[in-house]
């Protein structure tokens, strides 16, 4: 076992097949989580994969740590448990916009709201893959699949809204294809104490091809998603047709930039540490066709961990109580003895 | 108490508290019995109670009541038939009159017998001269000698009229000689200022009416039972069950987890645990049973000492982590307190019909072993078991207790702790040739390898194993040898277990069989039936899954074999299925527990004519 400084990406790699259909945006992510791992700087014993049931859920098998693959949606509340008993674990839940958000969105939910030291990796590829294509609670309203042949009449939940307003301390987006910002962000997530949740946008080739394609091919991206730079202005677009987000009353717009600078023209500075999440909710209604996806940290403020006030009232119990002796327990109150 | 009345001696007493459900019955009961304990009695109690907190006053749905049998000797039910029964309002009266034994004492408040309250109760004309027929009817104007005794305190009269509870209270102390210390004690560390001072008075005043008052011309006492010498108390199922949660922490000293999400009548092991944290215990009450049920399995895998605790409803939705617990091999210990279904069905009533469930009740082939509890101290031994086999099987297992056990009480001899601080256990450290499915060649079981552990970095999960490696397999044969691994690992089990002991002879006309908290009231009446002659033994299953490896041949060694259980026969069936014997079942599904007389008749219609 070689110490957590010198590990390499191999040494997360588990002997098992991989066995993702090709193509399938959930390679790219495992081969980024694999090649941030070594660089946490947290032994390979402490770490920790959990995840539900669904095509992303399967990524435990091929982390070369300590893994459970549990059952659907209920990964958030494992996590919950594992973390609970042991609070030096690293603990990274995987999970789907099926499994996260439709049968697990109560646990998610919750999680998030305790704040759970726990980091929760959501693969939204907007499609029930592992039962074979039928529509999910992130799917756009009209998309036609096996179970929806007249087109979706369900409105689609937005995962970083719900996050925000589960009371997230940490909410960030990234996209499966770009390596670099995915990395930064997993960094970022792990560094963050509490409830670290990250979207992964990410493309299933069968059921829901080329769903992100404007933000997956570089050609597009630049105009098609906003990189959230905390003290930076919400600037996006490629040199010739640079735009900015404008947000009055809680109401984002588009102003197009040409030479001017973004500040005087009155465009948002990007701060993810404001108390309010009203201004996260703002970014988090930018989406397409008119906005472009914002990517990055949308949120990051700090807040106790469940953990350590568990941990707080363990140890002011003790202090205040001493050690629990069970005998003197089962002596308390009215007791009596009978003679022989 | 007086020196002017003469007292009279009795075997046993059965006495019964009855109020709206906001008149405070409970607690009187409770200290009635506390007060009882300390008169070195043996005692059985029975607290039956609505599931509405407040439901609306002097209506027969909000009657609440809490019954206690004490004795001189040794007693196991809370007693058929109360011999007394105190009634604060003309609803109680008419919700429990019925049961109370021809002739026995009536004790009711005068002074709620208006019109109105007679109306609302449902009563046409007032009961009182034809009850006074067939019950010695003694008529005390509890509200009026309450108000009169805290004339003189600046209380208001609502607040006067809700300790009359203690007033009553203190009429029965002198009644039946208890001692009102105890429940002094009780009231000065839970009460401050003028609360205190009624309450304290009224129950002295209670005291004082009944030696000054014609209505009682005697008292009466109930001499010290003889039972086994050592240091009791008055235990519940639920605490003796938290308690024994903590006594297994102790035992393998491991830090504890508790997952669990509130319901009746389960909450109150989730309330005890709450308040010891310095014992090392983590509660966790979660966002609905299933995460309760996912985070303690979480919290296994994690190497913690793990439970949860629920009622039926709850059960329910915890099968499917269940099964991944049984698929994952995970040590925990999941507790039913059962209560009358189906669905919500009756929340604050008893029964034993998830017996199937636990045994069953989950997708595919995906045994759990099963124990139940037959007392209310028994529940503390049961835990301690029921982690011992979880973590030397490394296996959920499932605890079954009752909602009649976990509210009612008895006298519990307390343990000697130092006698239970054995035990260890056993996590796997050694990265050398380590797999996660390998087995212990004698419990079967797979090695226990928390996280944080070097070198052991495996991952477990719901989908079938390669025996062995862990390794996710879809391999036919390797399924079916899982499949069938899974259920001799249970099956091995039975060699931790003792003989089934039989209470009786080993052979002969009946056995009667029973499992869980009937246990009282089939002890009773297979011994009162003995007494009078009947050849009957019984057996008490605290084992159902699996069942101890002599069961079937004690079974077979009886003419009859009659299965009394509170549900519709779900032991009988598993036993006729299981050992092909012609058994017979009684069963009752009222939300109450077995009256002895119930169980009595059943062996007297089977054994008709011998005697």
């Amino acid at each position: 076992m070689p110490a957590a400084a010198k590990m390499t990406r191999k040494d997360f790699v588990s002997s098992q097949d991989v066995r993702w259909c090709p193509g399938c945006g959930d390679y790219s992510i495992l081969s980024n989580v694999q090649k941030v791992m070594p660089e946490l700087g947290v032994p390979r014993e402490n770490v920790v994969f959990v995840s539900g049931i669904g095509c992303s859920s399967r990524f435990p098998y091929y982390m070369n740590t300590y893994g459970f693959h549990t059952i659907h949606g209920r990964a958030p509340a494992f996590a919950t448990g594992i973390k609970l008993a042991r609070p030096a674990l690293s603990v990274w839940v995987v999970t789907g916009d099926g499994d996260g958000l439709s049968i697990g969105g109560n646990h998610l939910l919750h999680t998030i709201r305790r704040n759970v030291n726990l980091q929760i990796l959501l693969f939204n590829n907007r499609v029930y893959g592992l039962t074979k294509g039928q529509y999910s609670p992130t799917s756009r309203p009209g998309m036609t699949t096996k179970s929806t042949p007249q087109g979706g009449i369900d409105y689609s939940v937005d995962p970083i809204a719900f996050a925000l307003g589960a009371g997230a301390t940490f909410v960030a987006r990234a996209i499966d294809v770009d390596a670099n910002h995915l990395q930064e962000v997993l960094h970022r997530a792990h560094a963050h104490l509490g409830t670290a949740f990250v979207e992964i946008l990410q493309n299933c080739p069968v059921y829901n091809d080329d769903e992100w394609v404007e933000v997956e091919d570089r050609k597009t991206r630049t105009n098609a998603s906003l990189v959230l730079k905390d003290g930076e202005p919400l600037v996006f677009g490629n040199e010739d047709n640079r735009q900015g987000i404008r947000i009055e009353n809680g109401v984002p717009s588009i102003v197009r930039l040409g030479d001017q600078d973004p500040v005087a023209a009155g465009i948002a500075v990007h701060r993810e540490g404001h108390e309010s999440p009203a201004y996260a909710f703002a970014l988090a209604s930018l989406t397409r066709p008119n906005f472009p996806v914002p990517i990055g940290v949308f949120r990051a403020v700090e807040k106790p961990t469940y953990e350590t006030m568990l941990q707080h009232q363990v140890d002011d119990a003790l202090a205040q109580r001493g050690p629990g002796d069970l005998s003197a327990l089962l002596r308390s109150g009215d007791t009596w003895t009978v003679e022989a | 108490m007086s020196p002017t009345k003469p007292v009279e001696e009795l075997d046993r007493v059965a006495i019964r508290f009855a109020g709206d459900s906001g008149d405070g019955m409970q607690v009187i009961g409770t200290k009635f019995t506390e007060s009882t304990a300390l008169a070195g009695n043996d005692l059985s109690t029975f607290p039956d109670f609505p599931a509405e907190i407040r439901a609306p006053a002097g209506t027969l749905a909000g009657v609440s009541g809490f019954q206690v049998h004490f004795a001189g000797e040794r007693i196991r039910t809370p007693a058929d038939q109360p011999d007394v029964l105190v009634a604060l309002n003309p609803a109680a009266l008419r919700a429990n009159v019925e049961d109370v034994r021809p002739g026995g004492m009536v004790i009711v408040n005068s002074d709620a017998f208006t019109v109105k309250n007679m109306e609302r109760a449902g009563y046409a004309e007032d009961p009182r001269p034809e009850l006074g027929d067939r019950f010695r009817l003694v008529e005390v104007p509890l509200t009026s000698l309450n108000r009169e005794a805290l004339r003189d305190l600046k209380i208001g009269t609502r607040d006067a009229d809700r300790s009359k509870n203690f007033f009553a209270l203190g009429m029965m102390y002198w009644l039946y000689g208890r001692p009102v210390e105890s429940t002094e004690r009780w009231l000065r560390g839970r009460f401050k200022g003028d609360v205190l001072e009624a309450n304290l008075r009224v129950l002295n005043a209670g005291i004082h009416f009944g030696e000054t008052t014609e209505a009682f011309p005697i008292s009466f006492t109930v001499p010290r039972a003889k039972i086994q010498p050592g240091h009791y108390r008055n235990i519940t199922g639920n605490t003796a069950l938290a308690w024994g949660i903590l006594a297994a922490g102790k035992r393998f000293d491991c830090s504890v987890f508790l997952g669990a999400y509130p319901i009746t009548p389960a909450s109150d092991v989730l309330h005890e645990l709450a308040r010891y944290r310095h014992f090392g215990v983590r509660t966790f009450q979660a966002e609905d049973e299933i995460a309760a049920a996912s985070a303690t399995i979480g919290a296994a895998f994690a190497g913690e000492l793990s439970v949860c605790t629920t009622s039926g409803p709850g059960f329910v939705l915890k099968q499917e982590a269940l099964g991944l617990a049984i698929m994952t091999e995970l040590p925990l210990v999941v507790v039913d307190i059962q209560r009358a279904g189906p669905s919500t069905g009756l929340p604050t009533k008893t029964e034993q019909a998830d017996l199937l469930l636990a045994l069953y009740g989950r997708n595919s082939d995906s045994p759990m072993p099963v124990l139940a509890a037959a007392t209310p101290g028994d529940c503390f031994y049961t835990m301690i078991e029921a982690f011992e086999i979880a973590v030397k099987y490394m296996t959920p297992v499932a605890v079954l207790s009752d909602g009649y056990l976990a509210n009612s009480s008895e006298p519990w001899q307390i343990p000697d702790v130092e006698s239970l601080t054995q035990g260890a256990i056993v996590q796997r450290t050694d990265p050398e040739g380590f797999h996660p499915y390998e087995r212990d060649p004698d419990t079967l079981a797979r090695p226990w390898a928390p996280p944080g552990t070097p070198g052991l970095e495996h991952r477990i999960g719901g989908l079938e194993t390669e025996e062995n490696t862990g390794n996710v397999s879809y391999d036919p044969q390797n399924h079916a040898r899982m499949v069938a691994l899974r259920a001799e690992k249970v099956a091995r089990i039975a060699q931790d277990i003792p003989p089934i002991e039989t209470d009786g002879a080993d052979r002969g006309r009946l056995l009667v069989v029973g499992w869980g908290g009937t246990y009282g009231a089939i002890t009773s009446a297979v011994e009162e039936a003995r007494a009078d002659g009947l050849d009957v033994s019984a057996i008490h299953l605290r084992h159902l899954n699996p069942f101890p490896a002599n069961l079937g041949e004690v079974l077979k060694s009886f003419e009859h074999v009659l299965v009394a259980e509170l549900n519709s026969g779900q032991l009988w069936r598993v036993l006729r299925a299981e050992f092909l014997v012609d058994a017979k079942a009684l069963t009752k599904i009222e939300g109450l527990p077995f009256k002895v007389s119930e169980v009595r008749g059943a062996i007297d219609s089977i054994l008709e004519g011998e005697a």
